[in-house]
């Protein structure tokens, strides 16, 4: 296979056997997220973009796995500052590497990185456009808690217009039979264009505005993102709505045994304390399993098979 | 033949254009390199009469032919044209231009944040079935309107 082929891009690619083979990789991981599997090899970080929190999540996940780590974490130190291309810092980067993780905040750099490397790529967020990783990490959180994938009411809360997750989300959840409820204020809906996607592709979705107890209740999943600030034109309308949005533990009153809480973090207040001691939170496990997803796609893409995995010596 | 009418001469051998709206003439232009031809006689009509469409443009370009995958470029800012291949003065054929499948290096995608627009690289867009008047941008996956992009 070429070093684009083993790529991972976009999450709308991925088949839905391709999606399971890579949770059944992760959970392998989960039993012995310490290894040497990658012995020898170097993961480069380019963030042309600052994500701490993804990139110590890809740093922790490669260390833990043996490999060593280079990159940069802020591109001003860089000569893509001084106007090199990205095509070049690619090629460049591609002569130390075994594999590239980049973050960017130009949408479609990770598609193109793939294209012209040698080596593979793996997209950790490329402007709006996809952070498949993310989606992994989610997805793998909904299986881990539910036990399945298919057939969940999948209940997405806050902005929907701008949140990049919840649009790959429901991309990843197309192969699964899903029944989604989109709840949000008017001026932070589901685009069209996602509920096109819908349509075309046989997903049920029920659009809401209210978000309470009664909402809550038929959910499997309850997965929260923020509502921010500066996505309003209109501030009246952000004062009345940004209370609406706040989960807080009584609304779980009625939630089925099962209901876990996810958000891609950071939160800034849109889940209250209260909730996390509850039995339906999970959000700070969802974190933690992100290691393990990413130690998944690093070796997938680094051309290391779910066998290699199972039959690795190395683990500590 | 009224005096008139012939405001653009009669060429002998090549292709005619016919029907262009006259605020495309110059993509059209741009789009076929017309500017870079230096050996054949290239006659341009602008804001000519027309009974269809009110005013039109046309274009004749004496001993030229061109490929298809050319002339269908022209389905990406004027769909509407007529096409005539002429051989010693007589039409011996009629076109219709056909928008392809994927167009590449030819428009600009108009998302700022895309990366075609701030690297070096060509543009790919893929034309959205079945309506044919949307195109997506392979790169940044954007969905936009054909009649709103414009030529790199």
């Amino acid at each position: 296979m070429s070093a684009q082929q083993q790529s991972l891009v976009s999450i709308a690619g991925l088949s839905r056997e391709k999606i399971g083979y890579l949770l059944e990789m992760a959970g392998e991981f989960e039993k012995h997220p310490n290894r040497k599997i990658l012995d020898g090899r170097v993961v480069a970080t380019l963030f042309f973009e600052p994500s701490t929190r993804t990139r110590l999540s890809f740093e922790t996940a490669a260390q833990r796995l043996g490999a060593r780590v280079i990159g940069f974490t802020d591109p001003k130190v860089t000569s893509s500052a001084k106007g090199e291309t990205l095509k070049d810092t690619i090629m460049m980067v591609s002569n130390y590497a075994d594999v590239i993780v980049m973050r960017h905040y130009l949408e479609g750099a990770a598609l193109y990185a793939s294209e012209i490397a040698p080596v593979p790529i793996i997209n950790a967020g490329d402007g709006a456009n996809q952070h498949p990783t993310q989606t992994m990490l989610d997805l793998y959180s909904i299986y881990k808690t539910q036990g399945r994938l298919d057939n969940l009411n999948i209940h997405l809360v806050g902005d929907l217009k701008y949140g990049r997750t919840v649009h790959s989300l429901i991309m990843a959840m197309r192969h699964f039979n899903p029944t989604f409820h989109f709840i949000a204020p008017t001026e932070l809906a589901m685009p069209e264009e996602y509920k096109d996607y819908c349509r075309e592709h046989g997903i049920r979705y029920v659009e809401h505005e209210d978000f309470d107890a009664d909402v809550i209740a038929g959910a499997d999943i309850l997965y929260m993102t923020r509502v921010q600030r500066e996505r309003f034109t209109d501030l009246m309308e952000y004062e009345r709505v940004k209370d609406v949005y706040i989960l807080r533990k009584a609304m779980l009153c009625k939630a089925k045994a099962n209901l876990r809480v996810l958000h891609p973090l950071p939160r800034v207040g849109e889940i209250a304390a209260d909730v996390d001691e509850s039995p339906h939170a999970y959000y700070f496990e969802q974190a933690r399993n992100g290691l393990y997803a990413r130690e998944a796609i690093i070796c997938d893409v680094l051309g290391l098979t779910i066998d290699d995995v199972r039959h690795d010596a190395t683990t500590l | 033949m009224k005096k008139e009418d012939i405001l653009v001469a009669a060429i002998k051998n090549g292709t005619v254009i016919d029907h262009i709206p006259s605020a495309k003439l110059f993509e059209v232009v741009a789009l076929l390199g017309l500017e870079h031809i230096r050996d054949s006689k290239i006659m341009v009509g602008y804001n000519l009469d027309s009974k269809k469409m009110g005013h039109k443009s046309l274009i004749k370009i004496s001993d030229k032919f061109f490929t298809d995958e050319e002339l269908n470029r022209l389905a990406i800012v004027a769909p509407n044209v007529s096409l005539s291949i002429i051989r010693d003065y007589e039409l011996v054929e009629k076109k219709q231009v056909a928008l392809p499948a994927e167009i590449n290096g030819i428009v600009r995608c108009n998302n700022p944040k895309c990366i075609t627009n701030n690297e070096p690289m060509q543009t790919r867009f893929s034309v959205c079935a079945p309506e044919h008047t949307h195109v997506r941008c392979h790169y940044c996956e954007k969905e936009q309107e054909l009649s709103k992009v414009k030529l790199v």
